[in-house]
């Protein structure tokens, strides 16, 4: 928290570990995965036997920098719904790597430029560039040092990064840079030779999305659960009361009670008179 | 059809020219034949599949898809291909992906009843991206901004050889072109273009420096005026009639009135015009002709067209292009006044002595049409492209005024962190009306001035456009103007350009819409 909201993180922090009932008043808490980015967790409120988890942002795939999104069966799942219209659906995140290693490939003059978050994006894509047998040095912003810095030290191989501040223009044609989304059409970029700009969001599977963004290689990689995902979920928590919010709740809340759930709107919870 | 797919995905996002290219010739050359051949007839515009229209897509996925939910969907997406693409319940494993050929020859012979039976059994193996590219593919929209033109280069840059060439035998092949990528490929003969009234790649001209005149000597050159119309090449050969632009796209079949009953045993270059009662009409009028499949009967009536010839390159069968100027015009002239077609004439050669002579001809003659004097030498043989030296276009001055800059957009690819597009506006009543938007002129420092200016000096910011203080005036040139009702000021520029930034002009002494209105035609 610290290391990507400095002073605005909060007063008081306290540290808590996954599975480690922290009780407040007569609720206890617990924080379980959420799969989301290093750290990410849902909230597990039990109070008098009924227990409530709040999903926070989460994803189900697999990520090598965190801990797996684990499926709490509760009462009243409060799930995040940022993509949920069924034209998002993630496509396999191995050959989204593949396509962008034949843009490197196609472009040998210029410099990849992937716009990424610089909390958990940038961090989750270096790994599977690694994984996708980019062993060269990968280079990165200024903006992304310190949360680098916290991956590695819980553990996160990122391999070879080299600054682009302490490289010549030149030398990174045909190379991958990575760095957060707003120096993609920023004066930033002009320090890299002619960059071929991607970006890496769930929200670039939508074409009109990437063209508004202009970029040249929309990237379809997002750390928050798609379509399929979010209604796997709602059946493996299997929680007869499920509240959407963040995102577009209508669609996901269609889909829930088509299937028997009792699904509505956060935001709606307690304002509407005839509830129960 | 995966290749196809991502090639057709990565091109709509690719503005830069260079970059389709690398894009093309990568496909190309990683592509087995004959699917890199359907693929090129695809991106050509050879071939046109309209085997299914939007509707029946729209049906198919609306058997499969909860209807609350596809509304939602498509409100967000806003296109029908797309949300259909990416909506399509997959199911891996169900079905096989067709390849770019199996997928063009089953459409082409599957019958109505079976087609939709088909598509969705593709759909259901395909990804999204592949779902997109199909439906394109089908329905005959692939709009992903690549030009025949385009595509034959970057043909051209994987054999390692001019675009023209590539152009000189493209009319003789047919998709897939197996003759034509094996001549490519270093494996085959060269296709033989003779007789197929194929494309000949067109001459063109460099702008004159009028410094440079003192060199020239007079005698040595014929002049002829410049019509504003687009160039084109008419072919006759062995029995078959095609009109090409000049960068070899074929339009006969918009233009009926100049080509239908035309007997024809030779290659002409000329101007295509819309002319009434010998009058050369303003550019706007022969617009309302092009980039149409077809055309109307009244449209014939009202905008009826013409060709004014300046040069023969074969005639029977014979080529002419070595020969010099001066002989092909005299065999021009024979052909003509044995032939002499209804709707052609013959490009008037401009009579002078001296430079001076020509200069008067030049600023004088303001005749609608006229764009400015063409110089060719009279003993240059007819080369492909623009071979420096031959041929000169002399135009007209550019008209110039001073305007307000509005509005500026970052542009694409190397200009992507610049500010390059700029709307610009002169006083109507008080307030700047917009009248036009240039994005180059510029050189690359005064680029950097304007970027920096733009980021300095804005007041709104819409996406990538931001509306910027209404005081820095930039003095634009252009080739004529013309009345346009989508314009809110009224009027519409031709190949606007900053040619000065007037740093030192306040806005209040910018031109008025009253100085442009009295430059129309």
């Amino acid at each position: 928290m610290r290391d990507r909201y400095g002073e605005r993180a909060g007063n008081v922090l306290e540290e808590s570990r996954y599975g480690q009932p922290v009780t407040i008043g007569d609720v206890t808490v617990t924080l379980r995965p959420a799969g989301h980015v290093l750290g990410s967790a849902q909230a597990v409120l039990e109070h008098r036997g009924e227990r409530i988890v709040v999903s926070g942002d989460y994803k189900r795939r697999r990520d090598p920098t965190c801990a797996p999104f684990e499926p709490v069966a509760c009462d009243v799942f409060i799930t995040e719904a940022t993509f949920a219209l069924p034209v998002f659906r993630h496509p396999d995140d191995a050959a989204e790597m593949q396509r962008l290693l034949s843009v490197r490939d196609t472009f040998p003059d210029r410099a990849l430029l992937i716009g990424a978050y610089s909390l958990g994006k940038a961090q989750r894509i270096i790994c599977l560039l690694r994984e996708a047998g980019h062993d060269r040095p990968i280079y990165i912003h200024g903006a992304l040092e310190a949360i680098n810095a916290t991956y590695r030290s819980f553990g996160v191989d990122l391999g070879e990064l080299r600054a682009v501040m302490e490289t010549p223009k030149a030398q990174m044609a045909g190379e991958i840079v990575v760095a957060p989304p707003s120096t993609l059409n920023d004066r930033w970029s002009r320090r890299l030779p002619d960059p071929v700009t991607c970006f890496a969001s769930g929200w670039m599977g939508v074409r009109a999305r990437a063209r508004q963004r202009g970029v040249e290689v929309p990237l379809v990689i997002s750390d928050h659960a798609d379509w399929d995902e979010l209604n796997r979920t709602l059946d493996e928590v299997a929680a007869p009361h499920v509240w959407v919010t963040h995102g577009a709740e209508e669609a996901l809340i269609h889909a829930a009670k088509q299937r028997g759930f009792n699904a509505r709107a956060l935001s709606l919870v307690g304002y509407d008179e005839d509830a129960e | 059809m995966k290749a196809f797919a991502q090639l057709l995905d990565a091109l709509s996002f690719q503005h830069g020219r260079n970059g389709k290219i690398a894009l093309l010739r990568r496909y190309i050359e990683a592509t087995p034949d004959p699917d890199r051949g359907w693929a090129l007839a695809a991106l050509t515009g050879d071939l046109s599949l309209r085997q299914a229209k939007p509707a029946l897509v729209r049906g198919l996925v609306m058997e499969r898809v909860d209807e609350v939910l596809f509304k939602l969907s498509y409100d967000y997406v806003g296109d029908l291909a797309e949300t259909v693409a990416l909506i399509w319940p997959e199911q891996p494993g169900a079905n096989r992906i067709p390849s770019v050929s199996e997928l063009i020859e089953t459409v082409e012979q599957a019958g109505k009843t079976e087609l939709p039976g088909i598509l969705s059994a593709w759909f259901d193996a395909m990804t999204a991206t592949e779902r997109w590219a199909t439906i394109k593919l089908i329905t005959g929209a692939l709009r992903i901004g690549v030009s025949a033109r385009l595509a034959k280069t970057a043909l051209a840059q994987h054999a390692g050889i001019e675009t023209d060439a590539v152009e000189e035998v493209w009319h003789a092949v047919e998709a897939p072109y197996g003759d034509l990528l094996a001549w490519l490929d270093g494996k085959g003969p060269r296709p033989d273009p003779s007789h197929s009234a194929a494309f000949r790649p067109v001459m063109l001209a460099h702008p004159l420096n009028e410094a440079d005149l003192e060199d020239y000597d007079p005698r040595e050159f014929r002049a002829e005026w410049k019509w504003d119309g687009i160039r084109v090449q008419i072919v006759g050969e062995s029995g078959k009639l095609r009109l090409y632009t000049r960068t070899g796209d074929e339009i006969g079949a918009a233009f009926p009135d100049l080509i239908e009953g035309l007997e024809l045993d030779a290659t002409l270059d000329g101007e295509l015009l819309v002319m009434r009662d010998h009058v050369v009409a303003p550019f706007a009028d022969l617009q309302k002709r092009l980039n149409r499949k077809t055309v109307s009967a009244k449209m014939m009536t009202s905008h009826p067209v013409h060709v004014r010839l300046y040069d023969i390159l074969i005639r029977s069968g014979q080529d002419l292009r070595a020969l010099p100027f001066d002989q092909r015009r005299r065999e021009l002239e024979t052909w003509f006044k044995a032939h002499s077609p209804a709707a052609m004439d013959l490009s008037d050669l401009v009579p002078f002595a001296t430079w001076e002579d020509l200069a008067t001809h030049r600023s004088t003659n303001l005749t609608t049409g006229v764009e400015g004097l063409m110089l060719k030498r009279g003993d240059s043989a007819y080369l492909p492209g623009r071979p420096k030296g031959p041929w000169f276009k002399w135009k007209r001055d550019p008209q110039l005024i001073d305007a307000v800059l509005m509005y500026a957009q970052r542009g694409h690819g190397k200009r992507s962190s610049f500010y390059s597009d700029f709307t610009f506006g002169v006083w109507r009543d008080g307030e700047i009306v917009p009248v036009g938007k240039a994005y180059f002129g510029f050189t690359d420092e005064e680029l950097q001035q304007l970027d920096k200016w733009v980021r300095n000096n804005s007041t709104e910011r819409f996406g990538p456009v931001r509306a910027v203080k209404q005081e820095l005036v930039l003095e634009v040139a252009f080739e004529g103007l013309q009345r346009s009702p989508r314009h809110k000021s009224g009027v519409a520029m031709r190949f606007p350009r900053i040619s000065r930034i007037r740093w030192d002009k306040p806005a209040a002494e910018a031109d008025v819409i009253e100085t442009l209105e009295a430059m129309l035609p």
